[in-house]
């Protein structure tokens, strides 16, 4: 069971990015909880200042860009 | 489209670069000839009359503005993902504040800014040490000497407009950052934003350089399909001032005679947010009719420093008068810079 965090305030980039991690833990069939942190306050309490985020299992993995789906299943161990 | 084939072909990434730079280069040089062809010879509008030429200024404008866009927004992109706001700060944290100002106004210039992370990055800066100052001579440059500005006023009106721009958003954006800082305004700030604890994000993705292809690429459609239609709607009216409106009535409205001019083009532009490429095509069809020069810019700055929605999103982290003297210290600068350039270039 994974945490995965998707950390932006409701940006374009930011809904995309949870969309893109959505499917990838679909199509490899795992089981994750998806969330979608848009409170301030906590996505500065993790050390991002630029969105989108993403936590896996409370460690940062990326800042400020779009990942790919590809990038998404290396972090999860699925690619 | 041509970068989506050659992907489709497998071709190896450079190439995809490569070919997508030459179709650029073949727009940027067939624009003109088009245009002209277009208005002139196939809708038969006759140079020098007013349609005409309000018709072969949008059709050459539109591409050029886009073209430009496009361009600067993929390089920009791509060098800016070489700077990260989370490493920015650890250099901005623990300098002076004349040197820690004046670093984060250049840095300003070249950290990707979304008004969306504002707050993220407003407390981030603060958590970390960095002077309420220094933090907010950074907030004031990010949006207001920003590439897409930079580049289309060199594009349109050459290097001499956009370094006068450079320099002064940069010492409008150092002034600010040092009275804000003198102030000691730190009690303003939400008392919330001081209980938390910024962790260190230990960033240890490296993006390769097909990330950051991939990434300015992203960007550029993003932001194009976000801007064209206030840059169509600026050509539009910029078009429409080339073609119909006198420059006696631009000169006597907002020439140097009248003191006012200045003042009501920076409330005009406060609305104006996020439509910096919208509206450099209307100051550009003004410039031409006699507009001096310091009140395009104090237009300008106000369209990009002073934005209603960016302030409504860091009124999460601001009491009401600190927001308040931000924009009156900003405001300030912005009509110092108008008043100046008309004074003293005539």
């Amino acid at each position: 069971m994974h945490l995965i965090e998707v950390l932006g305030p409701g940006c374009q980039k930011c809904q995309y990015t949870e969309r893109i991690v959505r499917e990838v833990v679909e199509a490899a069939g795992i089981s994750a909880e998806v969330r979608h942190v848009t409170d301030d306050a906590e996505i500065a309490s993790r050390g991002v200042m630029s969105t989108p985020g993403l936590v896996i299992d409370g460690a940062v993995v990326l800042a400020g860009r779009v990942p790919t789906r590809e990038q998404v299943a290396t972090w999860l161990g699925v690619a | 489209m041509t970068t989506l084939v050659a992907r489709r072909m497998g071709a190896p990434l450079w190439l995809t670069v490569l070919a997508a730079g030459a179709v650029w280069l073949v727009a940027w040089f067939i624009n003109l000839p088009l245009a002209n062809w277009l208005a002139h010879d196939v809708l038969g509008l006759e140079a020098g009359s007013h349609l005409g030429d309000a018709v072969a200024f949008f059709l050459y404008d539109m591409p050029k503005v886009m073209l430009l866009l496009a361009g600067i927004v993929t390089v920009v992109s791509f060098l800016r993902s070489f700077v990260a706001p989370e490493r920015v700060r650890l250099a901005l944290a623990g300098r002076g504040v004349l040197p820690g100002t004046l670093a984060a106004a250049g840095f300003g210039v070249v950290t990707p800014f979304c008004s969306c992370s504002a707050v993220p990055l407003f407390i981030g800066f603060v958590e970390a040490g960095v002077p309420l100052g220094v933090t907010f001579a950074f907030l004031v440059s990010s949006p207001m000497v920003n590439e897409v500005a930079l580049v289309l006023l060199w594009g349109l009106f050459g290097p001499g407009v956009a370094l006068a721009y450079m320099a002064a958003g940069l010492t409008v954006a150092v002034v600010s950052g040092l009275v804000i800082g003198r102030l000691g305004l730190e009690r303003y700030v939400e008392d919330y934003v001081w209980k938390i604890h910024a962790g260190d994000a230990a960033l240890d993705f490296r993006p390769t350089f097909e990330d950051r292809v991939r990434d300015a690429w992203g960007s550029t459609v993003e932001i194009l399909r976000k801007v064209w239609p206030f840059v169509v709607a600026g050509i539009a009216i910029g078009a429409l001032i080339h073609g119909f409106v006198p420059t006696d009535l631009v000169v006597s409205l907002g020439g140097r005679d009248n003191p006012l001019a200045v003042p009501a083009l920076v409330a005009l532009g406060v609305p104006l947010y996020s439509n910096a490429a919208g509206t450099i095509p209307i100051v550009e069809a003004l410039l031409g009719k006699g507009l001096p020069l310091g009140s395009a810019l104090a237009f300008m700055m106000a369209v990009t420093a002073l934005s209603v929605p960016e302030l409504v999103i860091l009124r999460r982290v601001m009491k009401p008068r600190l927001i308040a003297l931000f924009v009156g210290v900003v405001a300030t600068g912005i009509l110092l810079v108008g008043y100046g350039f008309n004074l003293f270039l005539s």
